[in-house]
């Protein structure tokens, strides 16, 4: 396990602290250290526990852990709540002369270092800073350079104008003076610093970065969390490239106007959560029996209904597998880390033009609100590759026509895919319609015809089969006889757990699938293997059913639905309680 | 666009399934006569049409065009728009399609003024499923559903829509076919969403809101004095209850269209074969 620091601050929703945690991190970043964060917030905005953790190694960082080292408490409740988590020797900072801290109970065992954190940022400028003074003493705790510091807080209030930039850096040496001259003592804590760089980023600005880097140029959505943010960053950047954002009035109008720009000839995409998928259903089927290009993106939280809108779960695979009525293919893609949000975005759009057919994108809650570091290469845009499958123009339009010169947007062919035509394309005239049609895309209920167009739109997920390479990413030990399947966030935290499992002796081999359909097939890996493991989000097991499914295996079912991420250790410990036994047929637990 | 267009290149060799006699049939002509007068052509103009008797208007029509779900035609369209705003795009559906199942997205298109047209094929009437009450029924119409009438007022499209800040409120009779084809030209030339409601008659469910009803009761806004860019004048006919007005009723000559105000006027169809030159800028971004 690379040495990692363990970070959080907590208080109150309306205390600053998504943008303090942010800062930390990012002074982190920038100082050449990996970073991984994680936020704990309720669904409200004022008043409510919250706080932002962040982890951080000079490895590359991809789990939490249940362990704190430093926590900036801004409340005692941001004590009580993370008791758990912090252990011998765990610094708390906190503020005596807040009225609600002045009886703070800090457990014998920590130290707890009392810093006037308002009356601080009043000297420095403003009681306002009294995170950033609290981002100071934790630079001292922590040996950090403040430069560090001071460099996130340029970056942050850059745009405020340099008079702000400068009364944060003091009130941030203040902390750390503070501190220094207060309590005259070694943490044990080093924050070595590296000259690598790393960009920060969470799953839905991948998700944004992609849609952009892929060509989406146009994009309707209705705010919703956890996906808000993709919309978030599209607006503003996207019309650099001549793109447009929409906010539409629902969830059925943003996948109305997205299907019409797609047909237009656009990239385009809709992102929304498991309330907007329901509402999308209808013209889901539209979408796919029209055979149109669009990538829908699910970024899931806890369900069902309004569940725990910012919670996490991986609770909606079979609402996108199979919800709709009628039969219609279409493509589900589950990235698994924050990077692969944005390669699988780009991904998503190449398959949707190949095979003309709705791709849902699907993202969960902790990929999508949780930042890593990466180097920048891990987005080399060199290698970003726009495939628009099998569009006409003026000179082809003909090979695609009727005796009478009619377009054929559903011509029946081998692989499936049949011709597209943009408006504005002479000759390549055509209407489109939700119900069955023949070639020319006319109502019709010949039955051979209906055959026919069924099983052509079916051919073309066997030709993707065929063409993609749908496979498993793979880890660990490719001999071992336990072998553990999981797909989407959980990749992070189970390759750390490997680690924690390989310190106890148990190697395992570790498939993570970033696709669910079509999917890789595992019946070998299955078969091969003693003992199958299934770690996945949800209280069913849904993406379990489809393993045992394809295999005609039992495996095990390890799942997780309080909606809380998979912590690695917490991970480690429950794999290996199934293969002692103990945990063995465990009952799908919170 | 090509001057050389005639109406007849709107129309598909399909043969409509609508009734003998229905308002429909008018209210097309006047759509495609308004097209081609405009200068459109098939090849450029995308029709988008909901469900119902009047949603199938997009299978008699030729241009490039989706028949799409129920109450959703008009984000169809604008997402059309949006994309290429070189297409000209033209939205048809019923009173049930529209001011019911799709009223919502009805007050936001008006609202979001991208530039468009909508016809409302009228009929007071749910057609395709067989004669039950519609928004814009009669309170004591008696139908299948409603056995003693609906028992609300109807809505009044035109009032919605000038609501909803209107740019253009219009109303029409399918079966006045140069009337009709003038108001629909006007509609398609306004900068900004172009609304026009059509008394388009069921000839098979609705035997109150027929052509004689119409025609005896049709006031011609050109035959008295209305100002169509005058606000008041527009709110007291829009609001004028039991009036069957033909004609512009309000135009707003500063019109904005959203495309304009939102400066969207690439055609979106054409992206680059690899992510943007600059794409690594927005790598940096994440520093
Ligand atoms: C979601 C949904 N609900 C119900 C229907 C059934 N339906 C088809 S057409 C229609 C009403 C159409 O009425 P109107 O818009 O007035 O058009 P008309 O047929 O009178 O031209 C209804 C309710 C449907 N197709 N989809
Ligand atoms: S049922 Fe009425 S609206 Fe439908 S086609 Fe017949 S006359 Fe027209």
């Amino acid at each position: 396990m690379p040495a990692d620091f363990n970070w959080a601050i907590g208080g109150e929703a309306g205390d600053g602290i998504d943008s303090t945690g942010k800062i930390f991190a990012q002074a982190l970043s920038r100082a050449g250290r990996h970073v991984f964060t994680s936020k704990d917030f309720a669904s409200r905005i004022r008043g409510g526990y919250t706080a932002y953790k962040v982890r951080t190694s000079v490895e590359q960082v991809q789990s939490v852990v249940d362990r704190l080292d430093v926590l900036i408490a801004l409340t005692q409740r941001t004590i009580d709540e993370n008791l758990d988590e912090l252990h011998e020797g765990s610094v708390i900072i906190y503020d005596g002369e807040r009225t609600t801290m002045q009886d703070v109970e800090i457990p014998d065992e920590m130290v707890g270092l009392d810093v006037p954190l308002k009356s601080l940022a009043e000297d420095a400028g403003g009681a306002i800073m009294r995170n950033v003074v609290a981002l100071g003493a934790a630079c001292a705790v922590s040996d950090f350079p403040i430069e560090n510091l001071n460099s996130a807080l340029e970056k942050r209030f850059g745009d405020k104008g340099s008079a702000i930039v400068e009364n944060n850096m003091t009130a941030a040496r203040k902390g750390r003076d503070y501190v220094h001259e207060h309590y005259d003592q070694e943490f044990g804590y080093d924050l070595e610093c590296t000259d690598e760089n790393y960009v920060l980023l969470n799953g839905d600005e991948a998700i944004g970065m992609g849609a952009i880097a892929g060509g989406c140029r146009f994009y309707a959505g209705y705010p919703i969390t956890p996906a808000t943010n993709v919309m978030e960053y599209l607006t503003g950047r996207i019309e650099r490239y001549g793109g447009h954002v929409v906010q539409a009035e629902d969830e059925l109008s943003a996948i109305n106007m997205a299907l019409g720009a797609a047909r237009a000839g656009a990239r385009s995409m809709t992102a929304t959560s498991g309330p907007g998928i329901d509402l999308m259903a209808e013209t889901f089927g539209l979408v796919a029996t029209s055979e149109t290009p669009l990538v829908i993106c699910n970024v899931m939280r806890s369900g069902p209904s309004t569940g725990m809108p910012t919670k996490q779960e991986q609770g909606d695979l079979n609402a996108m597998l199979y919800g709709g009525h009628g039969e219609v293919p279409r493509f589900v893609l589950a990235p698994t880390t924050i990077a692969e949000c944005f390669h699988k975005t780009v991904e998503a759009f190449n398959l949707a033009e190949k095979y003309q057919l709705p791709v849902y994108l699907t993202a969960d809650l902790s990929l999508a609100v949780t930042e890593q570091t990466y180097p920048p290469e891990e987005f080399d845009m060199d290698a970003v590759e726009i495939e628009r499958g099998n569009v006409v123009d003026e000179e082809t339009v003909g090979e695609w026509q009727d005796d009478q010169g009619r377009f054929k947007p559903h011509a029946i062919t081998e692989d499936g895919i049949s011709p597209r035509a943009f408006p504005g394309t002479e000759g390549g005239v055509h209407m489109s319609t939700g119900l069955e049609h023949d070639e020319l895309g006319r109502r019709t209920e010949d039955t051979g015809m209906r055959v026919q167009q069924v099983d052509k739109r079916s051919r073309k997920v066997e030709t993707a089969k065929a063409r993609e390479p749908f496979e498993a990413r793979e880890f660990g030990d490719p001999d071992s006889e336990t072998l553990v399947i999981s797909w989407g966030s959980n990749e992070g935290a189970m390759r750390e757990a490997m680690v924690f499992l390989e310190e106890d002796g148990i190697d395992v081999r570790f498939l993570s699938v970033p696709y669910v359909f079509p999917r890789p097939d595992l019946t070998d890996d299955v078969e091969a293997a003693d003992e199958v493991i299934l770690v996945e989000c949800n209280a069913t097991g849904q993406f379990a059913d489809l393993i045992e499914h394809d295999t005609l295996t039992r495996v095990k079912r390890l799942n997780k639905y309080d909606g809380v991420r998979f912590k690695a250790d917490e991970l480690a410990e429950r794999i290996a309680a199934m293969l002692a036994g103990d945990g063995e047929e465990e009952e799908a637990t919170a | 666009m090509s001057s050389d267009v005639r109406f007849t290149d709107f129309k598909s060799d399909a043969q409509p399934t609508w009734c003998p006699g229905c308002g429909d049939f008018g209210t097309m002509n006047g759509m495609m006569k308004a097209l081609a007068e405009t200068g459109n052509s098939p090849d450029e103009t995308f029709i988008v049409a909901g469900i119902g008797c009047s949603g199938k208007i997009g299978t008699y029509m030729r241009s490039y065009a989706l028949h799409g779900v129920h109450g959703r035609a008009l984000p169809v369209g604008a997402g059309v728009k949006l994309a290429n705003p070189d297409i000209e795009v033209m939205v048809a559906g019923g009173d049930g399609d529209g001011y019911s199942i799709g009223a919502g997205h009805f007050v936001h298109a008006v609202r979001r003024n991208i530039d468009m047209t909508y016809v409302v094929m009228d009929n007071r009437i749910y057609g395709l499923t067989k004669g039950q009450a519609s928004p814009t029924s009669r309170e004591d119409f008696e139908t299948s559903t409603t056995p003693e009438g609906p028992q609300q007022p109807p809505v009044n499209p035109l009032a919605l829509a000038f609501a909803a800040s209107g740019t253009f409120i219009a109303q029409s009779f399918s079966t006045d076919a140069q009337r009709h084809a003038e108001i629909v030209k006007e509609a398609v030339e306004h900068d900004g969403f172009g609304f026009v409601n059509v008394f388009s008659p069921c000839v098979t469910f609705n035997d109150v809101d027929t052509y004689d009803y119409f025609r005896d009761h049709i006031v011609d806004l050109a035959e008295v004095d209305h100002d169509p860019t005058d606000y008041e004048d527009a709110r007291s006919r829009i609001l004028d209850p039991g009036s069957e007005y033909q004609g512009v009723l309000y135009r707003d000559e500063d019109s904005v269209p959203y495309e304009k105000k939102h400066g969207v006027d690439a055609n979106m169809s054409e992206i680059p074969d690899g992510a943007p030159d600059d794409a690594m800028d927005l790598v940096r971004e994440f520093y």
